[in-house]
């Protein structure tokens, strides 16, 4: 049953995106670090880079040992779906192993265990060799996803089946290119709030001041651009790739049920997919038009226009494309507010901000979850966008029964992986940095964890 | 160009390649995995056998999840075949790589003996189960599956853990054992390194036993299989790797020879991955139903034009990866020495 098939998937690339949110948005700010250390000379730059690349650890090793299951649910769970476009959808996907992976977790060895053997010049190139490849691998993973909204790159075999047309095509999908730095700006913008809000934690704690001052400030310095970002013009444009490719994606996401010009834009409300409307809606007019197509007058698509049986699935689309951009909004207020705050120099001092800055944590997590779920909820019912449908790629050889057992073994596992993943990432903020910066040895400083074996 | 019998066999020999890469590379640091509750009787025994494997152990899987890739691209109906019917036996390997992952990564956080105890015996565990069911899907291939008509067959565990792949996975278990007392004399000191020496003198008998059951097991089980080498005489080159290994593995098993002895495995392991695909060529998935219905290399591939422009790609990056790998090799050559406490990331 491809119901089971699907909440696997789900579960499990889910929980492995959390923490690619996490390696993506701190790569960026290791480096961040890393190069202020570098012009400025500062230690306490380094100690924030060497800080943050303990978490980046952690997250990466969770990132690695999720991963590996996604590729192979390819063939496990969706072999037909793998026989029909292994060999167009599989001309990115192994990329990502090939050539990002390798740099990733190379240079994450050099920056860690090669402190005093590289020198101060090496380990900041290895600090930016992290970021890039933890960038670049986010690429061919979006690439290959973008493929299956928009198939590009193919002609239709003898057998109705697509083969390669284009190479070149498949990499560099249109679909792939504003998608992909919308999900780069919400990763890093998740990113700035971790920053921001364990410094937050650090000053509001009374620890750590000279880090948790440099992790808020470069934490709201960091919000502000990529939430501006995450709206225009990368969520803008991916919006209206949106509107050209997968017209119906786009009425399901905005709950628009009828086919008009000056489609208003819906700010709240809830669907009934059944009476085909949106109940106690709160609209801005003629504004859907505008964003869509640029202009006010411009007619947009309503569910009314296909068959039911296209339809996306209407409330989990809806809402989750609501969450996202409703928390993308009080992104921008807490970031701007931040941002004056900073100008005015009193951000350490606001204790209610940083409070707010603090508790803000898990919000950039869940409107990057919420995010993917209108991308792949708003793809069905097709696996491979006009071209295969969902139902139509699972194993023929596997049972329900069998999904569910394993479905099972991995909620088990990863809840167990998330415990450990809170425990050890808790013990490295608990523990923070040593607060004598001048300190030659700081393994001799007292510490709250008896010297390890 | 776009010739498909070449790319079909550029490809055959590429993730031939890739897959003796992986069993030599991960080969090791799963053997030490497995190795170490017996040779590593200390706590810092312990430490220097993670500390070994600790920088590289990623990196080498690498070689597995790439293989994964290319073989959806390259072969998609042998990757939708085989991983679909061996469900349940691969959700129990990945679950296996799971485990054993954060088992090394996450140990070194506490420094409590019974956080550290559960975490080796995890890794030992795992390293053990992983070793042997890799030989388990490898026997099954070359023993062939009831590969039904539409490219399809139902594992259960009743099928795959037949005597024949039963044996391979012994086989494949006791290789990596030595192999990875081999790279472990290697990296040790002491009596860790004397240990591992003692072991892996213990293990050359027992993989020559177990390689020469499997190889009259495998002519019994199938009599035709030798047939590609005598067509092609060349390939009698593999095996003689594997015999060439045996003999300097046994040569070097006196002290002083730790690099030739990691060599002898080396050769070992890459002669048998080698001598198994020549042998099964140009099936990946021979069925036991009817010849005509296995997936070959011809029947599963993709198109030439898909062949080809996957092929530059990947055979690009992998050369930057085998660069990289190593250099990282080279970068951690030689004994282990453990960073004194606190001194920034270990395992």
């Amino acid at each position: 049953m491809v119901f089971a098939d699907r909440i696997q998937f789900a579960f499990t690339v889910m929980f492995h995106y959390l923490f690619p949110i996490i390696t993506m948005g701190l790569g960026f700010f290791i480096a961040v670090f890393s190069t202020l250390h570098v012009v400025t000379g500062e230690e306490g730059y380094h100690q924030a880079a060497e800080f943050w690349a303990r978490i980046f650890a952690i997250s990466f090793a969770a990132g690695v040992v999720t991963g590996i299951p996604l590729e192979f649910e390819f063939g496990a769970n969706w072999s037909q779906f793998s026989a029909f476009g292994g060999g167009l959808f599989g001309q990115v996907l192994p990329l990502e192993g090939v050539y990002a992976f390798f740099l990733e977790s190379g240079f994450l060895g050099l920056f860690l265990f090669g402190r005093g053997r590289i020198g101060r010049i090496g380990q900041w190139l290895a600090g930016l060799g992290v970021a890039a490849g933890s960038l670049l691998s986010g690429y061919f993973i979006t690439a290959a996803d973008a493929w299956m909204q928009h198939p590009v790159g193919y002609r239709l075999g003898p057998n109705g089946q697509p083969v390669l047309a284009s190479f070149w095509q498949v990499v560099f999908n249109p679909y792939a290119g504003w998608m992909y730095a919308h999900v780069i700006s919400g990763a890093l913008l998740a990113g700035s709030f971790i920053v921001g809000s364990i410094g937050a934690f650090y000053l509001l704690a009374g620890r750590c001041q000279h880090l948790g001052r440099d992790c808020v400030r470069a934490g709201v310095i960091g919000a502000v651009v990529f939430s501006l970002l995450q709206i225009f013009p990368t969520g803008d444009i991916a919006g209206r790739d949106v509107a050209r490719y997968q017209p119906i994606k786009l009425a399901t996401m905005e709950g628009q049920f009828k086919t008009e010009p000056e489609a208003p834009l819906a700010i709240l409300g809830m669907p009934d997919a059944r009476q085909g409307r949106l109940l106690d809606p709160v609209r801005a007019p003629g504004l859907l038009s505008f964003l869509a197509y640029g202009s006010f007058s411009a007619p947009v698509r309503g569910l009314d226009s296909y068959p039911r049986d296209l339809w996306p699935p209407v409330n989990l689309t809806y809402y989750a494309y609501h969450i996202m951009v409703g928390l993308g909004t009080v992104f921008i207020a807490i970031a701007l507010l931040g941002g004056l705050l900073l100008y005015l120099g009193r951000l350490e001092r606001s204790r209610w901000y940083l409070w707010i800055l603090m508790l803000a944590l898990p919000f950039p997590f869940i409107a990057n979850e919420a995010g993917w779920v209108v991308t792949e909820m708003g793809r069905q019912p097709w696996l491979v966008y006009g071209l295969l449908r969902t139902a139509a790629g699972i194993s023929p050889n596997v049972s329900t029964g069998e999904v569910i057992f394993t479905t099972l073994g991995f909620a088990g596992l990863y809840l167990l992986l998330g415990l450990l993943f809170l425990l050890l990432a808790g013990k490295v903020i608990h523990r923070g940095i040593a607060e004598e910066e001048a300190a030659p040895h700081p393994a001799a400083m007292p510490s709250p964890e008896p010297p390890r074996a | 160009m776009h010739n498909p019998v070449f790319w079909a066999q550029a490809w055959f020999v590429l993730l031939s390649a890739m897959l003796a890469a992986y069993a030599v590379l991960d080969g090791y640091d799963l053997g030490v995995g497995a190795l170490h509750p017996w040779v590593a009787k200390t706590a810092e025994e312990r430490r220097v056998c993670v500390n070994s494997i600790g920088p590289v152990w990623n990196g080498n899987e690498v070689w597995l999840i790439a293989a994964g890739g290319m073989m959806l691209v390259a072969f998609p109906r042998v990757y939708a075949s085989g991983f679909s019917g061996f469900y349940l036996a691969l959700m129990a390997v990945l679950w296996l790589l799971l485990m054993r992952g954060i088992a090394i990564e996450f140990r070194s956080h506490f420094a409590n003996h019974l956080w550290r105890g559960f975490w080796d015996v995890t890794f030992g565990l795992a390293s053990i189960f992983l070793a042997l069911f890799l030989g388990v899907a490898l026997g099954n291939v070359v023993h062939g599956l009831p590969i039904a008509p539409n490219g399809y067959f139902q594992g259960s565990f009743t099928l795959l853990l037949n005597p024949y792949s039963l044996l391979t996975g012994l086989l494949s278990l006791t290789l990596l054992l030595w192999h990875g007392a081999n790279y472990l004399r290697r990296k040790a000191v002491g009596t860790l390194e004397e240990r591992a020496q003692r072991w892996a003198a213990g293990l050359w008998w027992a993989a020559l036993a177990l390689v020469a059951a499997m190889t009259a097991a495998t002519l019994a089980l199938r009599a035709g299989i030798g047939a590609n080498f005598l067509r092609q005489p060349w390939a009698f080159i593999l095996p003689a790797v594997t015999v060439a290994g045996l003999a300097i593995g046994f040569w070097a098993r006196r002290r002083g020879r730790e690099v030739a002895a990691f060599r002898a495995s080396t050769m070992v392991i890459v002669g048998l991955l080698g001598s198994a695909a020549a042998s099964v060529y140009p099936a990946l998935l021979p069925s036991t139903l009817d010849r005509r219905d296995s997936l070959t290399i011809f029947n599963a591939a993709s198109t030439p034009h898909e062949l080809f422009t996957s092929f530059l790609a990947n055979i690009a990056g992998m050369i930057a990866v085998a660069f990289y790998s190593y250099h990282v090799h080279r970068t951690f050559a030689g004994k282990v020495q453990l960073p004194p406490p606190g001194a920034g990331h270990e395992y």
